[in-house]
Order: structure tokens, then C-alpha cells, then sequence
């Protein structure tokens, strides 16, 4: 079915290697700067060149937050994105491509999917056409889709004519930036803007921005002549120009969460290198360097170490000396850390893993996306720890998150797990410039000086790191403290951090550590806990309650589909939860929220028949993890789960579609989406 | 301050055997910060896992007693974190030579500037004696089953081609040399590896203090012993890298020297070279800050509790106009 018209979806594809990248860049900034809203998710194989990549964009006048199934622009290079994405053009849509592929057979595209196959094969079986390029080309046709041809090589060598430049092995690079100028053509889109987009994307390398620039120009007036009129829906993009007031960011998940890093303080970054963590690590190396509010210079290490268990190790080490600490890393990384994890957790020591999540199990589909590892995050490692497990629902949240899980883990002196996942890292979104300057950094019980007075401190000769009092948490100071002196290890230990196996210490300190559970609860604030995403007006008929509980990055796609539906629908009421402490689990706090509103709604409603509750669970994952958890933790039970876990993020469209089935009881308990290219 | 011996050394009871070589070493490793006069907080000791790992809850310096063969990335991890701390790591030889391999080989590439010391014992003797990396092939200890299937791995000689920059031997029942060793790999200024021998009295039945302290014979004087262990630098062995030299002559040269076992055993310093940059230098290349103001030392709130850090120009590359 057809939503959001006011949107309009841009997906382009191509062979990895081939500008897929850049373009998208260019297009994204171009539509950014116009004041349009964006959000681009990118989609790639664990390939370094050659197989099929491509980018979908949603931009709007309203705020986007996810992708959606259909196409109104599909962008290609090759034949293999003609095949695998052509079938979700909408009708009135168009399709921007290379005349020359139509002669390829689809049997000679090695790198093509059986789906994708099969899905092209079954709409021209069924439209009775050819099993061809020119069957999909006159399939589409008959679909009303606008064909936009840009034969590359034709306008690559009358453009190298006109600016006397025949190096072609150069120009060949030009098709991306000629794909999206058609693109922008076909939008009437302002060129200066488009040129901008450009000049920014090449900010570094002023002859290939200048060159760009010119291919673009020409290949814009070259489509601007042969297609003249573009399709009415798509007018309010020049509309919206310049409606839209205030400024934003365009900024991807593999910037959000660094970028909150150097703000909490961060100063230590280990990593070995996987998809997709590794982005993170990067921006943080490259922007290493930081300003400091006191114009002293400030920098973050950022270590690249042999293996993940030297990764987590050397950061943990690091956090010792007093500094905040992080590693970054994805599920078989994160595998390999477990033994140290269960060492911070004895030894007390804040310690920042950010887990960059994607398929699994083993290295499962490294480059594509799942919520698959929540369970093996709140219990990895031997033993009982105190561990907080902390999610982002979306990139501008994993911002803030990231100096939020910095404090928790210095206030409670405990190994925090900060859940993201591969669609956050590679997802990209324009949002308000971070407001951070007010932000706090708390750091817990640390002495901060280079000496401790003991006898101040209510020690009485020694001092203790791991004291026995009413408060779990003791004081912590950093190796190098003169009068300092402490001990760690990984067996248990006693006051001073020495060895022991006396049953007597055991259990104070077991209750020590794991008390901390009991406290993290009662102190971090509830809103931090668990967010009401989303609340509807429903009108005083109100029949049904849909209570949605989520975690991670499904939050926007849900959102978006819950604007939708409330537009068109008030007799069903909505409360949208998302749990952002997923451990210790705000059991409590989640089964008061939804009795309230189940009490409140009975009050309004005078009628006699009370209003059915439905619960609805939604994420990426086979087991319905979250829905483990809401079993041990709480008495709410789910009616419904949506999951998925074909490696491909769930769409506006498919948990849309999903929801008005529930309301119309017409779905099953276990709804599996499959939509994903 | 002035501090005396015994304000190195803790009041925790010690567990190893009678006649262990690990009481040698412990009292080395004391000596050598105090005749450095390095004040006890101002170093940390990071150990592995085993009887080994345990020598620093007897040593009255902050004292990491970490992961079975993870013992060098926690250190350097400190070191690197607050390069100010005079870092030492100890461990068995299964806990950097089996498990920890990885690290051992690369922390010579970084060349930070920490001390480590192996306890070479060829058993794991707190899991009761099975046979560790550098025992060697065919050999059978009285807590074998059967002779070792596994040929033995040469520490010395790995640590040359992995890139340490200090690498010595010592006896633990010499502690006098051994003390001068490991002063010398702490001073040094970069990654030291210190292969310390060091008899098991309850599981390795061949490698014994009374088998380390033997002599043959020579053959064409027999009135003239010869001890097993002789110190390198006795015997006119050099192995500092001068300035003009090239390091790899002098790296082959300790690998040969290295592979003497059996009847004449080395010890002392094998190959020395002050020449490679080490890790903190390089980082201080690329943060010019780096040694004075190092992660750990670094103001990252200001007197409200808000963040000391401008952003903005990181938020202006991303805006959209």
C-alpha cells in the first residue's frame, strides 16, 4: 500500500566501489541545505568491490525517521540494481538508467540474489513479459514509471569535448555525480544547492570538485531539456525550499556516538577492527585533537589493538589510571570479551563497551542488521556481575546516551554495555544541533587530586578500595595516587583488593557488587529508564488499548508508522514504550506505567465493557528477546511480536502494514517481515 | 621521602612452595624499585594468572593481578592511559607464551615503555604440573602422563623478531644478577622482556635448582668445571645496539646466542636497542601534548560538572547550512 506522500523515497544503487557512496553524500547535503528533512539508511555486502550496494533516501517537509519500501526515484548503474530494486518503483514514479545495460542478460548478473530473481522473474512471468532487461524496461512502462535515460558513456564523451578533457579513465568516476545531477533535474531542484552539495563532498580536493561540479551542471541541463515537465507530486520539494526555518545537522550514527564520547570525557578508545564498529574508531582517530573550553588542547588515544580481548583489556587497564574508558566493537568482538567483562565487574571498574550489533551468530551476516545479541549482552561473562546493558533507539539519542553511559558507569563503578547496532552506525539523519554544554559529567565516587589524606577519608591505616559500608559503591582512586596504594584481581578479594576465599567476605562482597543492581534502579531516573515514545488523543470511545514495547533502533520506523495510523484512527489508544535500561530491568517501572494508563483509560470510559489491552513486542530478532525478558521480569504477557531477521532493517511500511492488521485482529501472534533488498 | 626496602614489600601471607624460584624474583623485583628509588605509588604491577600472578599482592606498589596471558595488554593499557606510572608486568611462561602469545608478539611492535617479566618454569604448576610452552619435546616431568608431545617455544628468541627492545635472562636463584637485570629493563627506556629460569620444586623434576647449578666437565682438563649458567657479559658478549649499527646483526646474534640450552645456559642481556621510538613517541608525534597532558591527567569537566570540551566546530561540519 501506498504511504506518506509527502515524502519522497530515492534509492540508488550499483556496484560497490562504483560512487554509490558519494553520490548519496552529495544528494543527502544537497536536500539537507534546502531545509528538507532526510534520513538515508546504506545497505552494502561484506565485499570490498563489486557486489550490489545501494542507498535509500526519505526525504520530506516533516520530520523522517525511516525507510520505506516503495521508490519514487530509483537511481541506477547497472543492470543488477534495475533487477532487484525496479519492482518497488511506484507507478508515477521513475527510473534514472544506463541504456547500454538493457542489452545484459539478467542469467549473466553473477552477483544477483535468488530472491531478487525469482521476485523479477514471477512480475514478468505474470505480466507476460520477456525474462529480460527490455521485459523490465516495457513492464515499467506499462506501469506508468517515468524512464529517464542517461546513456553515461555518450554524455561522458561529448561532456570531455566540451571541457577539452579526454582523460577518461577520470571521467569514468563521474557517473555517480551525472546520476544524481539527473536526480535533482527531475526534482526542478535549486542547482546551487546541488552545486554546494558537491563542493562539500570534495571539500579536500578542489579539482575533482570543480570537475564535478561541471559534469553536473551539464548532465542537470541535458535531462532538464529532454525531460522537461516533472511530475506534480513532486513539486513541493521546490515548494518547502527555504519554508523550513532554523538550522540542523546531517549527521550519521558512526558520528553521533564519538562525538558524544569526546563531550563525556572519553579519552581512551581501544578497538580491533570489524563491521561496523569501526567507523567510530575512526572518526574518533580523526578528529582526535580536541578543543578544550580552556583553549588547552585535549586528545583522545585511540588504540588499535591485536584482538578484541586486547581491545577490552587495555581499555580497562586504561580506566584504572582514572581516565574514561571505551571499547568499541560488534557481536564476535563482543564474544571474545566476556572473560574481561566478568574482571571489571569483580574489580568494579567503569568501563564502556559500545556495541555496535549485527547479524549473527558467528560472523552471521557481517555488513547487515539484527537486535540479536540483547540476551548475550545482559548475560555474558561467568559468574554474577552488576552490568548495566543501555540502549539508543535512534542517532540523535545516541548522542546524548553516550555521555549518559559514561556517568552510569563511573557513579556505579561498573562495566556499562551501551547497545547500537549496524542500521544506527550507517544510517544517516538530519536533527537539531546537540545541545551540550549543559550537560552533566558526574564521576561517582572518585578522589581527584594526587594524594589522599587517609585519616580524612575515615581509613584507618590503609587505604580501601573495596571498603564495606552502607553505600556499595566505595571510593575509587587512580593508579599513581600517593597513600593509594590498592589491589586488584580476578579472584575475590578481600577490603584491600588481596586474594581471599573466605566464605564470610565472599558474601559481603557478592552483596556489595550486586546490591549496585538494586541501586542502579532506584537512581537512575525513570525517564532515562524506560520513554513514553508515543502517546495518541484517542477520542472518549476508546475500544482498544495497543501497548507497544521496543528497544533500539526499531524506534523510529514505529514512530513514523504511528504518526500514520493515529492520523485516520482515534478509537484505538496507543502508548508507545521504549526500554532504554534493558539491565537491570525496569520491571516495576514498565508494569506502572501500563497499569496506569489502563486505570486512567477505565475512568474516562463510563461505559460498562473495559477496554481490551493488546501488548505488542517489536524487534530484530528471531526469539523475541525483549519478550524473554518481559516474561522473567514482569507479569505483562505479549499478544503480539513483530520480528525480523532477514539482515535488513524493518521499514515504515512493513510494521505500518503490521500494526493495522493487529487492529483489525487479523494478524497472527508471530508476525515474521521480509520486505529488504 | 626516603624509602627503605620493607616499605616495598605487603604484610600478605605467601602461599608458594617451599623452595620456590618465584621467592627469588620476588625479592629482585623489591630491590630493584628500591635501589631505583622509585616511590611505591608511583608503580604498578600487572600480573597473569598462576602462582606467578600472585606476586603482586606481595609487593607494596598498586598491584593488578589480571587474566590468565592478558597481563601485557592491561598494562600497556595503564601505561599508555598515564605514561608518568613505572609499569611492570609479570607472568608464568604458559600465561605469555601459550594463552597470551598474541600479545607477547604484539606488544613488540609498539614498544611501549614497560618492564615484563616472565617466570619460565616449563609446567603449569597451579593446575598441578602439565607441561607449558617452553618445556621441551620429549621431555617428561613427573606430573606428565606421558613425555611432551609439543616442542618448546624459544623466548628469547621471539621476543627478538617481535620487536622488544631490552631482552636479558636471569637465574632466580642469582638474585644479585637478576636484581641488576631487571634495573636495567625497567630503566630501559621501551619494551623489556626479562626470561627469568626458574625452577618448579614441586612439578618440574628435571629442570631443578640442583640441575641449573651443575657443571660439566671440561673435556680436555677435567680438573675444570664449567657451570651450566654463565653470565654474557663475562664472557665478552655484547649486545647493545650501538648507533651506527644495524639492529638486525645484532638481533641474529641473540637468536644464536639464545638457542644454547643443556650444557651451557646464558644469561644476562641479550640485545639491547635505545634507538626505536616507543609507542608514547610516537602517539606524542601526532599529539604534541601527549607526555604532559596523557588521557589520564586530563580536565574533562569544568568547576560546574559541564563538559570542558568545544565541540562546535565538529557540529558545523555536519550542519546542513
Amino acid at each position: 500500500m501506498v504511504i506518506s506522500r509527502e515524502s519522497i523515497s530515492w534509492v540508488i544503487g550499483g556496484p560497490q566501489g562504483s560512487g554509490v557512496d558519494s553520490a548519496s553524500h552529495i544528494f543527502l547535503k544537497s536536500i539537507a541545505m534546502s531545509g528538507l528533512n532526510v534520513f538515508g539508511k546504506r545497505e552494502y555486502h561484506s565485499n570490498i568491490k563489486g557486489e550490489h550496494s545501494y542507498f535509500s533516501v526519505r526525504f520530506s517537509n516533516q520530520i523522517v525517521r525511516s525507510p520505506v519500501d516503495d521508490i519514487d526515484i530509483l537511481v541506477t548503474f547497472d543492470a543488477e540494481t534495475i533487477v532487484r530494486h525496479s519492482p518497488f518503483v511506484l507507478k508515477g514514479g521513475i527510473m534514472i538508467y544506463d541504456p547500454d545495460v538493457i542489452g545484459k542478460k539478467i542469467e549473466d548478473i553473477n552477483t544477483l540474489d535468488e530472491s531478487s530473481e525469482k521476485r523479477i522473474s514471477d512480475i514478468l512471468k505474470s505480466k507476460s513479459k520477456e525474462f529480460s532487461l527490455a521485459g523490465i524496461i516495457e513492464e515499467l512502462k506499462e506501469r506508468k514509471v517515468i524512464l529517464v535515460e542517461l546513456p553515461y558513456t555518450k554524455l561522458i564523451n561529448k561532456f570531455s569535448e566540451q571541457i577539452q578533457d579526454h582523460t577518461l579513465s577520470k571521467l569514468a568516476r563521474i557517473t555517480n555525480v551525472m546520476s544524481l545531477a539527473a536526480s535533482l533535474a527531475v526534482l526542478d531542484f535549486d542547482i546551487l544547492l546541488m552545486e554546494q552539495g558537491i563542493l562539500d563532498t570534495f571539500a579536500n580536493k578542489p579539482k575533482i570538485a570543480e570537475l564535478n561540479v561541471k559534469a553536473a551542471n551539464y548532465t542537470y541541463s541535458y535531462v532538464k531539456e529532454k525531460f522537461g515537465a516533472i511530475p506534480e507530486k513532486f513539486s513541493f520539494v521546490t515548494k518547502i525550499h527555504n519554508e523550513v526555518n532554523g538550522s540542523s545537522i546531517i549527521a550519521q550514527g558512526n558520528q553521533t556516538s564519538p562525538l558524544g564520547k569526546m563531550v563525556a570525557g572519553c579519552r581512551f578508545q581501544t578497538y580491533y577492527p570489524i563491521t561496523p564498529a569501526t567507523d567510530d574508531s575512526e572518526y574518533l582517530e580523526s578528529n582526535q585533537i580536541l578543543d578544550q573550553k580552556d583553549k588547552n588542547n585535549g586528545s583522545v588515544a585511540v588504540i588499535q589493538t591485536e584482538d578484541e580481548i586486547a581491545a577490552i583489556t587495555m581499555a580497562i587497564g586504561a580506566a584504572l589510571t582514572g581516565v574514561r574508558a571505551c571499547t568499541t566493537t560488534s557481536g564476535p568482538g563482543f564474544s571474545l570479551m566476556a572473560e574481561a567483562l566478568g574482571w571489571a565487574g569483580i574489580n568494579e571498574v567503569p568501563l564502556l563497551v559500545s556495541l555496535y550489533q549485527r547479524a549473527g551468530p558467528s560472523t552471521g551476516l557481517p555488513t547487515r542488521q539484527e537486535q540479536g545479541d540483547l540476551l548475550f549482552a545482559i548475560n555474558a561473562g561467568h559468574g554474577e556481575l552488576p552490568r548495566i546493558v543501555y540502549s539508543s533507539g535512534d542517532i540523535e539519542e545516541s548522542f546524548y546516551d553516550t555521555i549518559r553511559v559514561f556517568n552510569y558507569a563511573d557513579i556505579f563503578q561498573t562495566p556499562v554495555i551501551h547497545m547500537l547496532d549496524k542500521y544506527l552506525s550507517n544510517s544517516i539523519i538530519t536533527c537539531s544541533p546537540f545541545e551540550y554544554k549543559n550537560l552533566k559529567i558526574e564521576r561517582g565516587k572518585i578522589l581527584e587530586g594526587k594524594s589522599i589524606d587517609i585519616k580524612q577519608q575515615g581509613f584507618s591505616d590503609h587505604f580501601k578500595r573495596f571498603k564495606l559500608s552502607d553505600d556499595p559503591i566505595s571510593l575509587r582512586v587512580p593508579l599513581g595516587t600517593e597513600n593509594g596504594i590498592f589491589w586488584n584481581t580476578g579472584d575475590e578479594h578481600d577490603e584491600m583488593g588481596h586474594i581471599t576465599e573466605d566464605p564470610e567476605t565472599r558474601i559481603s562482597m557478592m552483596e556489595k557488587r550486586l546490591s549496585k543492581l538494586e541501586l542502579i534502579q532506584s537512581r537512575i531516573p525513570e525517564e532515562e529508564q524506560i520513554t513514553i515514545e508515543f502517546e495518541n488523543n484517542a477520542s472518549d470511545n476508546v475500544k482498544k488499548l495497543m501497548v507497544i514495547v521496543s528497544w533500539g533502533s526499531t524506534k523510529g520506523a514505529i514512530l513514523d508508522s504511528l504518526e500514520k495510523i493515529t492520523e485516520a484512527d482515534d478509537t484505538t489508544q496507543f502508548l508507545y514504550l521504549q526500554i532504554k535500561l534493558l539491565n537491570p530491568f525496569p520491571a516495576r517501572l514498565l508494569e506502572d506505567i501500563v497499569s496506569n494508563k489502563i486505570e486512567k483509560l477505565n475512568t474516562i470510559d463510563k461505559s460498562s465493557s473495559s477496554i481490551e489491552t493488546i501488548v505488542t513486542i517489536i524487534e530484530m530478532n528471531y526469539l523475541s528477546q525483549l519478550d524473554v525478558l518481559l516474561k522473567q521480569n514482569t507479569t505483562l504477557r505479549s499478544d503480539h511480536n513483530i520480528l525480523k531477521y532477514n539482515g535488513r532493517p524493518m521499514s515504515h511500511t512493513e510494521i505500518y502494514n503490521s500494526l493495522i492488521n493487529i487492529i483489525n485482529n487479523q494478524s497472527e501472534r508471530r508476525v515474521i517481515l521480509k520486505n529488504g533488498v | 621521602m626516603e624509602y627503605k626496602l620493607a616499605d616495598f614489600k605487603t604484610q600478605v601471607h605467601n602461599d608458594w612452595c617451599a623452595g620456590c624460584g618465584d621467592f627469588g624474583i620476588l625479592n629482585a623485583i623489591q630491590m630493584s624499585l628500591y635501589e631505583l628509588e622509585i616511590p611505591p605509588h608511583q608503580a604498578a604491577i600487572f600480573s597473569g594468572i598462576g602462582c606467578s600472578g600472585k606476586t603482586p599482592h606481595f609487593i607494596n606498589t598498586f598491584g593488578i593481578h589480571t587474566l590468565h596471558g592478558r597481563v601485557l595488554p592491561f598494562a600497556q593499557g595503564a601505561k599508555l592511559a598515564n605514561p608518568n606510572l613505572k609499569i611492570l608486568a609479570v607472568g608464568g611462561d604458559g600465561d605469555g607464551l601459550g594463552i597470551g602469545s598474541g600479545h607477547f608478539v604484539n606488544s613488540g611492535r609498539r614498544n611501549i615503555d614497560i618492564t615484563y617479566i616472565i617466570y619460565n618454569n616449563g609446567v603449569y604448576g597451579l593446575t598441578k604440573g602439565q607441561a607449558s610452552p617452553t618445556l621441551k619435546l620429549g621431555m617428561k616431568t613427573k606430573s606428565l602422563p606421558q613425555p611432551n608431545v609439543n616442542d618448546s617455544i624459544n623466548p628469547i628468541a621471539l621476543a627478538c623478531i617481535s620487536g622488544f627492545t631490552y631482552i636479558a635472562r636471569g637465574y632466580s636463584y642469582d638474585i644479585k644478577h637478576l636484581k641488576e637485570v631487571i634495573k636495567k629493563g625497567i630503566e630501559h627506556s621501551g619494551l623489556s622482556f626479562i626470561d627469568v629460569l626458574q625452577p618448579c620444586p614441586t612439578y618440574n623434576d628435571i629442570n631443578t635448582k640442583e640441575w641449573y647449578q651443575s657443571f660439566t666437565l671440561d673435556e680436555n682438563n677435567p680438573s675444570i668445571k664449567i657451570p651450566k649458567i654463565y653470565k654474557l657479559e663475562e664472557e665478552g658478549y655484547n649486545g647493545v645496539v650501538d648507533n651506527d649499527e644495524e639492529p638486525s646483526d645484532k638481533i641474529i646474534k641473540a637468536i644464536e646466542k639464545s638457542k644454547e640450552w643443556e650444557n651451557r645456559i646464558p644469561v644476562g642481556v641479550f640485545y639491547e636497542n635505545k634507538n626505536t621510538p616507543t609507542y608514547e613517541e610516537r602517539l606524542q608525534s601526532r599529539i604534541n601534548n601527549y607526555k604532559e597532558y596523557p588521557p589520564a591527567l586530563q580536565t574533562i569537566k569544568d568547576e560546574n560538572g559541564n563538559p570542558n570540551i568545544n565541540i562546535d566546530r565538529l557540529i558545523d561540519e555536519l550542519r546542513t547550512k
